[in-house]
């Protein structure tokens, strides 16, 4: 093709997507306080009620609370990085249009998609970082809790929110605005139910239906991997397979997530 | 002779329909070929296919054939280098409701690699001639709709595209923004920029564009500029009678003075079309005379845009 007279140089890409993540970042900074709220308000009240109260009235025993931290962390990274994803970009692709001068960046369209991911696993990540020492501290001493295994933790956390991310980008542009409540109540109330947060899959030795019906969702690995990398000691899936979980889980979402995003943005 | 900024070639869009059946033809062998620095108006009623085409232009619409090619890149092939050369007025303000005015422009202007300093010294600059410049640091939300569909302009202005496409801009504004827009429409096209505009307000067309396309039915059905459209229009010069009772026992004697090439009755309303302008209104008085009718008013309409998209289309544009 022949050039255009436009001598400008081409913008480098990478340059394009820090700046979408800046853009992004500084709207969650502005938000911070509903942002911490809304993801994490939620997994606290179950904390108090089942990692405070109940221990206290003797319903729970001693080690339940091991296995309900990590379950906690997996539960506000989920829904931290699904809502962060989504419900923005049912807003903006269902009625505001807002996104619309990011998508003329002058950047392939999956880039912008991906940049969306990336500030939905960064949002995951403080939503279970802050949720942390906060459950510690309500829940007081945990046996067995240790963060000697702290990047691996890490690791899990980043899959997981990536994961959750790009599940989050899927939902948010293949969901009309009318319908966002349905999506919490069939999507992911069922997810947090039985995603193995509250109770480990061990557990459900008991309903073997149960035990291979949860494998679908990913939930399970992030709770199962964080119970194996802060309490090693209580009952849980080997970490390597979780890990090995959730990138398969992840890169399909992905996928997905992607494509609908390009066909949403481009009529 | 420098290459066309905007050339399209049977360039079609086709959408299925909703319910399934068959499909909607919006765009159907639209060929345009529009110069650098020309300012270029869209006109046609909604529903013609405008914002189709401005969409396949702007690479958010994927065409389902022919090809269209913005400042030498094709739209399909080579959508990031048109995007790194246009800038885009939406047809409904959509600003970034999180940001304030300001961050606005500085994060889209980040969005095609303006370093920060320059993307600020731009802003601060296209506030003040937009005349928006004490709303810098208000959120959007508190922006009229004016002041908002400039912070468009702005924002579209920031990057220093080669190719501005405006989206109905002036649609929902109050006559006195209206105004104030056109004026610094004027202004893009005196510094040379290439502006390609739909509207379906026919004066909005007149009095901005260079060239005019009129579309109807995802079809181009005249391209020309305003003033050769407006020769094109059917009869010339409308003459308007207002009479003092019904017009229609007036017609019959209307239509034999010489010049008069045809007569509508509506009301107290006398139409005759002529290509003699002025020249006629006498004859036009003494047949209405002649009917036992006084005449109250007499209006003269030079041939216009919207009687030639009447003649084009057979319905009127709104």
């Amino acid at each position: 093709m022949v050039p255009s007279g436009d001598p400008r140089p081409r913008v480098s890409r990478s340059r394009v997507f820090l700046a979408l993540l800046h853009r992004d970042m500084r709207v969650a900074r502005k938000e911070l306080p509903y942002f911490l709220i809304r993801t994490t308000l939620q997994p606290m009240l179950f904390i108090i009620v089942f990692g405070f109260l109940l221990p206290r009235m003797g319903f729970m025993r001693g080690n339940y609370t091991a296995t309900l931290l990590p379950g906690i962390l997996a539960v506000s990274l989920t829904f931290a990085s699904i809502q962060s994803v989504a419900l923005p970009l049912v807003q903006d692709f269902g009625w505001t249009r807002e996104i619309e001068d990011r998508l003329l960046a002058p950047v392939p369209t999956r880039l912008i998609a991906a940049e969306k991911i990336v500030a939905g696993v960064l949002q995951g990540m403080i939503s279970a970082l802050f949720v942390l020492p906060i459950a510690r501290l309500i829940m007081g001493p945990i046996p067995g809790l240790t963060i000697a295994y702290f990047p691996l933790v890490l690791l899990i956390v980043i899959l997981g929110a990536a994961a959750f991310s790009s599940l989050g980008l899927l939902l948010g542009t293949a969901i009309e605005p009318q319908q966002i409540g349905l999506m919490f109540s069939v999507i992911i109330a069922p997810m947090l139910f039985f995603g193995c947060a509250y109770y480990p899959w061990a557990g459900l030795s008991a309903v073997p239906f149960m035990k291979w019906a949860v494998l679908i969702n990913p939930l399970v690995y992030v709770a199962e991997g964080m119970r194996g990398a802060l309490t090693p000691s209580v009952p849980h899936m080997p970490v390597p397979a979780t890990l090995a979980a959730l990138v398969v889980i992840g890169l399909i979402f992905w996928h997905f997530g992607i494509r609908s995003f390009e066909r949403r943005a481009i009529g | 002779m420098t290459a066309p900024a905007i050339a399209t070639e049977k360039l079609r869009k086709v959408y299925p329909a909703p319910n399934g059946g068959g499909e909607i033809v919006a765009l159907e062998g639209l060929d345009l070929e529009i110069g650098a620095g020309e300012f270029f108006g869209l006109l046609g009623p909604n529903g013609a296919g405008k914002s189709t085409t401005i969409g396949i232009l702007t690479t958010r619409i994927l065409p389902s054939g022919g090809r269209a090619c913005v400042a030498g890149e094709d739209v399909v092939s080579r959508a990031v280098a048109v995007r790194q050369r246009i800038g885009v007025v939406p047809q409904r303000p959509n600003p970034d409701r999180s940001l304030d005015a300001m961050e606005n422009l500085v994060f889209h202007a980040a969005y095609f690699g303006v370093p920060r300093s320059e993307a600020a010294r731009r802003a601060n600059a296209l506030l003040e001639t937009l005349n928006i410049a004490d709303k810098a640091r208000a959120k959007v939300d508190e922006l009229s709709g004016g002041q908002q569909q400039r912070l468009m302009i702005a924002r579209a202005l920031i990057h220093e595209p080669a190719v501005i496409f405006l989206d109905e801009p002036t649609v929902g504004l109050d006559p006195q923004a209206r105004l104030a827009l056109w004026d610094i429409l004027r202004e893009l096209h005196a510094a040379g920029r290439t502006i390609v505009m739909t509207t379906h307000y026919m004066e909005e067309a007149d009095q901005l564009c260079d060239r005019l396309g009129i579309v109807d039915r995802g079809k181009l059905l005249a391209l020309d500029t305003p003033a050769a459209l407006k020769e094109r229009a059917p009869g010339g010069t409308l003459v308007t009678l207002t009479l003092d009772g019904d017009a229609a026992v007036t017609s019959d004697a209307a239509r034999t003075v010489a010049g008069v090439e045809r007569v509508e009755a509506e009301g107290a309303k006398l139409r005759a079309y002529t290509q003699r302008g002025g020249e006629i209104i006498p004859a036009l008085i003494k047949a209405a005379e002649s009917a036992q009718r006084a005449v109250k008013q007499i209006q003269l309409r030079e041939p216009s845009l919207e009687t030639l998209f009447i003649s084009l289309t057979g319905r009127t544009l709104d």
